[in-house]
């Protein structure tokens, strides 16, 4: 019977032809077509369950698999094949388990006892097909009903047995790590074999149940180490192994293994270390290195050497190793060389400091692997003394490093200019370097920054300015430099034109006023700008206009050209921008007045704590986090919304900024502020300002223009647009009353009319629930205030949750102008609600409460998290409070 | 665990064998092996052998018109897995006498067995040209 299938199958007439039919095919198609009617033959042979072809049908369903095609209709196959009684069709049916089928398919728990059957078996070459199965696939159950089988094969005979339990403990212990210590003192024994097989199955096995026990780690270093470091002295010094010859190397994997379990039980423990350090010397100092595995041998060495505890003489010899192959001519060396660096950097930084210069080089090596890996190591060897030198050579790199590369390489830049940005100036050289080579591949983020830093620095404007004039002039197809350049000639343009605040060394410039207008014509002209930089142009456009009287007529005959843009944005703002040039001269000048100064510490943290995302380059309607202050208070005439002209400079104040959306009406405060936190760079503020009323301008306060405005403020392709979806504003923007304020300062301006204040409202929506029921928590206390949270959920919508915030005011003042706000991780989604009213009665009597609702687009991987700012009065006197809420529920 | 994955790749990209120490569904096996199979053939004699993929390496090594890849974790010694990948081809080379992509294609199973002697659950646990073709040479026997 066993003759008649290996027959069958060894002629191979059916396989064969198979596999000649698939490789004769033209097309994918054709190929799907084969496998179609194979796959259908096979089915057909299986529901007759016919025995003589099962062998054949196996080995075809196995090629079918490897080209990718389903062939879960074959495991029941191999089960049967395993259960038969020949080797051949045991064979089969085990490599059939191992590749048809996974440890998560319930089919798999057919085959234990199969399987115990087999571990018992007399033949030793199915003993060993069942350990390589049980190895390769076994789950936690299997683990434990076949772990005392496993256990007993390690009393075998037969070496080939033994090397195979123990790799099948392996996974074993891996699935079930209680059964480590079972496996403890069978494991302990194997390390002293003298099979090689054996004996790198031992040390495995011991690695591995380190990795999962520390009492197994501290068993091993204590009864083993100096068995470990005889037997890898054994076989350094032992003669030439013919049998386990690898290009002249005897085994350099079971030395790698050894080694590498050394460097387990040396590391953290000093007598450990001691006792292995004259091994490690002689592998370090003996082992031929001409060859690969001669190499690869001395690497791991190294690496074990660089893990232990100290000893100073062993690393020199490392370091100088490293050095060694760092100037080896085989890329592969190299590599692994740079690899191993980065590691020694924790143990020696002085040492590896002194490869600078060589690993510089390797960052312009033509191969994309090694450029990568020195890049990340240039990195960490950046520090104040070489960060000049490093950056100024990265730079000049970037110039004419490979398409692909530049992207890695200006995030490094930019990411160690910023890190030691001590000196603004150099900051600013650099940045504007960079954004002249690569400006394409600088992150949003990145030049918002920039731009914040050169707000904040008030002696650099005008040479900032310059340079980017400069700049401009000579690569004005990078985009991100046009939009910095772009926004600084906006603010700046007649430092531009009159060279003030000149620096001693700076050449001076002549520019004319038209010139600077040209550049921004240019900006908004150019076919290939994107969005961002003409609306940003555009704006520019109108503040040059109060300031260049003679380029005044020119100005407006740009904006007016837009008018008909097909680009909402930018037809809206030409629309607006004409408006302001045309109807409100009296005021024109104080409104295009510079920006106030962008606060540079906000921003910051808010890089930092990652709410900003990560190209949050457009001005979306949600945007209360405006830092320049302009809003006194709520009830404030409308003057003061636009208020720059007030004498005493506007104060960036955060929490005032806060206060604009509730003038522009109650509801816009409930929007998502801070998940889709705009940019706090100035220009999309004023377009902010400028831009949220023109539905009322219209005269038609229509819901979907705002919405459409708002998606349209988000150039298409930006993370924003999921940020800060539409649905928010629905319900909400519907009242005509608080944007016809706004609708007079384009259109009429009539001061007599005031704001109307927030309104107080309950949500509709989130009446009327029943969902699953969580517990609610103290979100946040303090002495002053006390937040209570409680949650509901509807059922058919898991991911989100509604949540409604009680705030108490524990103190004897009272609250005014009581502001919530929230942030969220980027894997949720916020929505505020208007709060029930915006003044908190003191000692407790009475609350606010608000409703948010959050969306965990991760739901069951990862928890909620919020970050939150409460600002309010006494007495007219800001606080501030802020903190982070961890304790949710699970679940939510 | 060490070694993930462990493919033979012709020049054309096609797939001649695969085996996965991890469990992948067959949609991800198949991205996965058209993602690193072009980075890697994009790759010229002189560059090393090593591509990082992911959160692991790739270790390739080419023999006439067929490449080995193999994915490994991180910490793994890629200067060994290249012996290895050597290892593979002797024994196989052995087996098959100057062996050649239609040897693997036609003989898929033994070639498997022979991985299977070599490699278990991720790591390697023989390095005998001997003993890893035995139990070979006993089925055939049988």
């Amino acid at each position: 019977m066993a003759d008649l299938i290996i027959d069958a199958f060894s002629s191979q007439t059916r396989l064969r032809d198979m596999i000649r039919a698939i490789r004769g095919c033209k097309t994918a198609a054709e190929e799907r077509a084969v496998v179609r009617k194979e796959c259908a033959v096979i089915r057909a042979s299986i529901s007759e369950n016919d025995q003589d072809y099962r062998h054949r049908n196996l080995a075809k369903l196995m090629f079918i698999h490897m080209l990718g095609y389903p062939t879960h209709f074959g495991q029941m196959e191999c089960l049967k094949s395993i259960a038969s009684a020949g080797f051949p069709e045991k064979r089969i049916g085990y490599l059939g388990l191992m590749l048809l089928l996974d440890e998560r398919q319930e089919v798999l728990m057919l085959v234990t006892n199969s399987l115990k059957q087999d571990l018992n078996h007399s033949n030793p070459y199915i003993v060993g097909l069942a350990l390589c199965a049980l190895g390769n696939i076994c789950s936690a159950e299997m683990a434990r009903d076949l772990a005392p089988e496993v256990e007993r094969l390690f009393q075998s005979r037969d070496p080939n047995i033994r090397k195979k339990a123990a790799l099948c403990s392996v996974r074993i212990i891996k699935k079930v790590p209680d059964l480590a210590e079972n496996f403890m003192s069978p494991a302990a024994t194997l390390l002293k074999e003298k099979h090689h097989g054996a004996l790198i199955a031992g040390v495995q096995l011991c690695t591995d149940m380190c990795k999962v026990s520390l009492e197994a780690l501290e068993y091993f270093r204590k009864k083993c180490t100096d068995g470990l470091v005889k037997a890898l002295k054994e076989r350094v010094n032992s003669p030439y192994t013919p049998e386990y010859d690898i290009s002249g190397i005897s085994d350099p994997f079971l030395h790698i293994r050894l080694l590498r379990l050394l460097r387990i039980l040396g590391k953290g423990d000093a007598d450990a270390s001691d006792c292995m350090n004259d091994i490690l010397a002689q592998v370090a100092t003996k082992t031929e290195t001409n060859k690969n595995a001669g190499t690869a041998i001395l690497y791991e060495c190294v690496e074990t050497i660089m893990s232990i505890e100290d000893n100073s003489g062993l690393r020199v010899l490392a370091i100088n190793i490293l050095g060694r192959f760092l100037s080896n001519r085989d890329n592969n060396i190299r590599y692994v060389a740079l690899n191993m660096l980065m590691r020694a950097i924790a143990v020696d930084a002085q040492a590896v400091q002194r490869h600078r210069i060589t690993i510089l080089e390797c960052v312009k090596d033509s191969d994309a692997s090694i450029r990568k890996r020195a890049l990340e190591l240039i990195f960490l060897l950046v520090n104040e003394n070489n960060v000049k030198p490093l950056t100024k050579e990265l730079i000049d790199y970037l110039q004419v490093s490979d398409q692909e590369f530049k992207g890695d390489l200006t995030e490094k830049i930019c990411s160690i200019v910023e890190k030691f940005s001590m000196e603004k100036k150099w900051y600013i050289d650099k940045m504007l370097k960079v954004l002249s080579e690569a400006g394409n591949f600088v992150k949003d983020e990145i030049w918002h920054a920039l731009i914040v830093a050169i707000s904040n620095a008030s002696d650099l404007q005008g040479y900032t300015v310059r340079s980017l004039y400069r700049a401009l002039q000579t690569s004005s197809e990078q985009e991100s430099l046009i939009q910095v350049a772009v926004w600084c000639i906006g603010e700046y343009g007649e430092m531009l034109v009159n060279n003030v605040g000149m620096l001693e060394k700076e050449d001076p410039l002549t520019v004319t006023e038209s010139d600077a207008v040209d550049v921004l014509e240019a900006a908004i002209k150019r076919h290939t700008s994107d969005i961002t930089s003409r609306a940003l142009s555009l704006v520019a456009l109108l503040k040059l206009s109060s300031r260049f009287p003679s380029c005044s007529k020119r100005i407006s005959d740009i904006i007016i050209e837009h008018k008909g843009s097909f680009v909402l944005e930018l037809q809206q703002r030409s629309i607006e921008f004409n408006s302001i040039i045309d109807k409100h001269q009296n005021i024109r000048s104080t409104l295009l007045e510079r920006m106030p100064v962008l606060d540079e510490a906000s921003y910051n943290s808010k890089r930092k704590s990652g709410s900003l995302p990560p190209t949050a380059s457009a001005p979306t309607g949600a945007s209360p986090k405006l830092p320049n202050g302009v809003v006194k208070s709520p009830a404030a005439p409308m003057a003061d919304l636009l208020d720059l002209s007030s004498d005493d400079a506007p104060v960036p104040s955060s929490s005032g900024g806060d206060n604009l959306p509730d003038l522009l009406g109650g509801s816009l405060t409930s929007l998502p502020s801070l998940t889709g936190q705009a940019p706090s760079n100035g220009t999309d503020i004023l377009m902010e300002l400028l831009s949220i009323g023109t539905p009322a301008a219209q005269n038609d306060v229509s819901t979907s223009d705002l919405l459409s405005t708002n998606h349209n403020n988000t150039p298409s392709g930006t993370p924003l647009e999921r940020l800060s979806p539409p649905s928010p504003f629905s319900p909400q923007v519907s009242t005509p009353t608080a944007t016809t304020p706004v609708m007079d300062l384009l259109d009429g301006f009539s001061p007599t009319l005031s704001m109307s204040n927030k309104k107080s409202s309950t949500d509709p929506y989130f009446s009327g629930n029943n969902g699953p029921v969580y517990p609610s928590i103290i979100a946040f206390q303090s002495s002053s205030l006390k937040i209570e949270f409680s949650f509901s959920k509807q059922p058919e919508n898991l991911q989100s949750t509604l949540i409604n915030a009680t705030f108490t005011n524990m103190s004897s003042n009272i609250y005014t102008d009581f502001i919530f706000q929230a942030a969220v991780p980027k894997f949720i989604q916020l929505h505020l609600d208007p709060a029930s009213s915006n003044t908190l009665p003191a000692s407790g009597n009475g609350s606010i409460g608000q409703s948010l609702r959050v969306t965990n687009s991760q739901h069951g991987q990862k928890h909620l998290a919020m970050r939150i700012r409460v600002a309010y009065k006494i007495n007219n006197k800001d606080v501030l409070e802020q903190g982070q809420i961890t304790n949710f529920p699970p679940g939510l | 665990m060490g070694i993930r994955f462990i493919l033979l790749v012709n020049k054309q990209g096609q797939t001649r064998l695969a085996q996965y120490y991890e469990y992948l569904t067959l949609d991800r096996r198949s991205a996965l092996e058209g993602e690193i199979v072009r980075k890697c053939l994009a790759r010229n004699e002189q560059q090393c052998s090593f591509v990082e993929h992911r959160n692991y390496k790739v270790v390739y090594r080419r023999y006439a018109s067929l490449f080995f890849l193999v994915g490994v974790d991180n910490d793994e010694n890629e200067l060994a897995i290249l012996e290895f990948i050597h290892l593979l081809v002797e024994s196989m080379d052995r087996h098959f006498g100057n062996v050649c992509e239609l040897d693997i294609m036609f003989h898929l199973e033994k070639v498997h067995f022979m991985l299977e002697e070599m490699v278990m659950n991720g790591c390697i646990v023989e390095t005998n040209k001997s003993n890893i073709l035995t139990p070979l040479q006993f089925m055939d026997k049988s």
